[in-house]
């Protein structure tokens, strides 16, 4: 019954959880154990599962666990979020640089693509749970688990992150 | 008049997780400030080109396949184990009808075969040929049964030939042969193991007690023997010896 259940709910996220783990680890064999193991987990603590809350919140959480654990997820956590201490944002670059418009000629969804995938792990992941997932900040708190407020903050820095990363890609095609 | 608007403020705008209050007021201020609405038209148009990244990986049928029959995995293993004994169970209903069917189908050709019997010993005319040379009764069935068996040599033995008759059994022509031992009588029937018939049914070989005669049958070269009569176990089963190896 309540595996009927969870199938219902669970299968149609199989194919976002999917993309959402190729962006995150790069690779499509990794990329297939982590949505193996989310779903294995998942069925086990669906009776911990509170119904009527959010279950993509919650496998994408139980997603975001695995791939923390796993070998890529250990270097990613080395490297990411010195922060939560407030960094202050450099005026001077979110209204100087505008790579938006030069990414509008050159037309390239790759040279996005690229920037996102040179962006730090955690940096990739919080935009792609916002722009791409379409969450809301409540949902991407119970995600990250943390509070919806450094939601906020690493949100905006990820994306000055992008905008970083953006610029030097297209410096480079232009090069 | 310069803007003090940042960057992420505008990203939460169109995040539409502004409080109502802080949203209206960024909204009238992008009205009247270009800079910042050109900065809007140019997020939007970063996240349109992202929203692709949405399908930028998509899974393989084998594995979709994978994670279905892992998440289904209960309901279907609970068939897998359902199936086996439903098949099982239908198997052994088939034996059971298959196996009454024949065993009825077996007394019932015992019975003829000792009504054969009974009526051959309480017959005014037992005998179609008598004679006690094999080589006269056995010739006489030439041309009347459509197969051929031999007898055997029975001077100087406990036996004796009395005589023979044809008969039907299961609308079947069925040699019927008088063996004479002592004051007993014993039928010796031949017919053809026809499937039609049920006289090639898988007859358990070996002597036994039918309505207190003893039978013994067999089968060999298409050909399907019945020994009865009340003489002795030990002497139904000497005559069917000597039958059988004239009948190698």
């Amino acid at each position: 019954m309540d595996r009927m259940f969870f199938e219902q709910l669970a299968m149609p996220l199989f194919d976002q959880l999917y993309n959402h783990a190729c962006w995150l680890t790069g690779d499509r064999a990794d990329a297939e154990d982590l949505v193996q193991e989310t779903y294995a987990k998942a069925l086990r603590g669906f009776a911990s599962f509170t119904k009527g809350t959010n279950l993509r919140a919650w496998m994408f959480r139980i997603l975001r666990n695995a791939f923390l654990n796993s070998r890529t997820g250990l270097a990613a956590q080395k490297t990411d979020f010195l922060e939560d201490q407030d960094v202050p944002v450099d005026e001077a670059v979110t209204h100087a640089v505008t790579p938006e418009e030069i990414l509008l000629r050159s037309e390239d969804q790759k040279t996005l693509f690229a920037a996102l995938d040179s962006l730090p792990e955690m940096q990739r992941e919080i935009i792609l749970l916002c722009e791409v997932d379409e969450m809301s900040y409540r949902e991407i708190a119970q995600v990250l688990d943390v509070p919806v407020g450094t939601v906020m903050s690493r949100l905006s820095r990820a994306r000055v992150g992008l905008r970083a990363a953006l610029g030097a890609k297209l410096k480079e095609e232009v090069k | 008049m310069a803007c003090t608007q940042d960057r992420a403020c505008l990203e939460t705008y169109l995040d539409g997780e502004l409080a109502a209050d802080q949203e209206e007021a960024l909204q009238q201020h992008i009205c009247a400030c270009p800079r910042c609405a050109g900065e809007i038209a140019s997020i939007v148009r970063l996240r349109r080109a992202m929203k692709p990244g949405a399908s930028r990986f998509t899974p393989s049928e084998q594995f979709r396949q994978k994670i279905q029959a892992q998440v289904s995995a209960k309901p279907r293993l609970r068939m897998n184990w359902l199936w086996p004994v439903a098949a099982a169970m239908v198997a052994v209903m088939v034996v059971a009808v298959v196996w009454t069917q024949q065993s009825a189908l077996r007394s019932q050709t015992f019975r003829e075969v000792a009504d054969l019997h009974i009526s051959d010993l309480a017959s005014a005319n037992p005998y179609d040929v008598v004679s006690s040379d094999r080589h006269t009764v056995k010739p006489w069935f030439q041309g009347r049964i459509p197969f051929a068996f031999n007898l055997p040599e029975f001077a100087g033995t406990e036996f004796a030939l009395l005589g023979g008759r044809m008969v039907y059994l299961h609308q079947q022509p069925a040699a019927q042969v008088v063996v004479g031992a002592g004051q007993h009588k014993i039928s010796v029937l031949i017919l053809q193991a026809n499937s039609a018939t049920g006289a090639s049914l898988p007859f358990s070989d070996g002597i036994a007690v039918r309505d207190s005669f003893n039978v013994e049958t067999w089968q060999k070269n298409g050909l399907r023997f019945f020994v009865i009569g009340d003489a002795e176990k030990t002497a139904i089963q000497s005559l069917s010896r000597k039958l059988q190896a004239a009948n190698n």
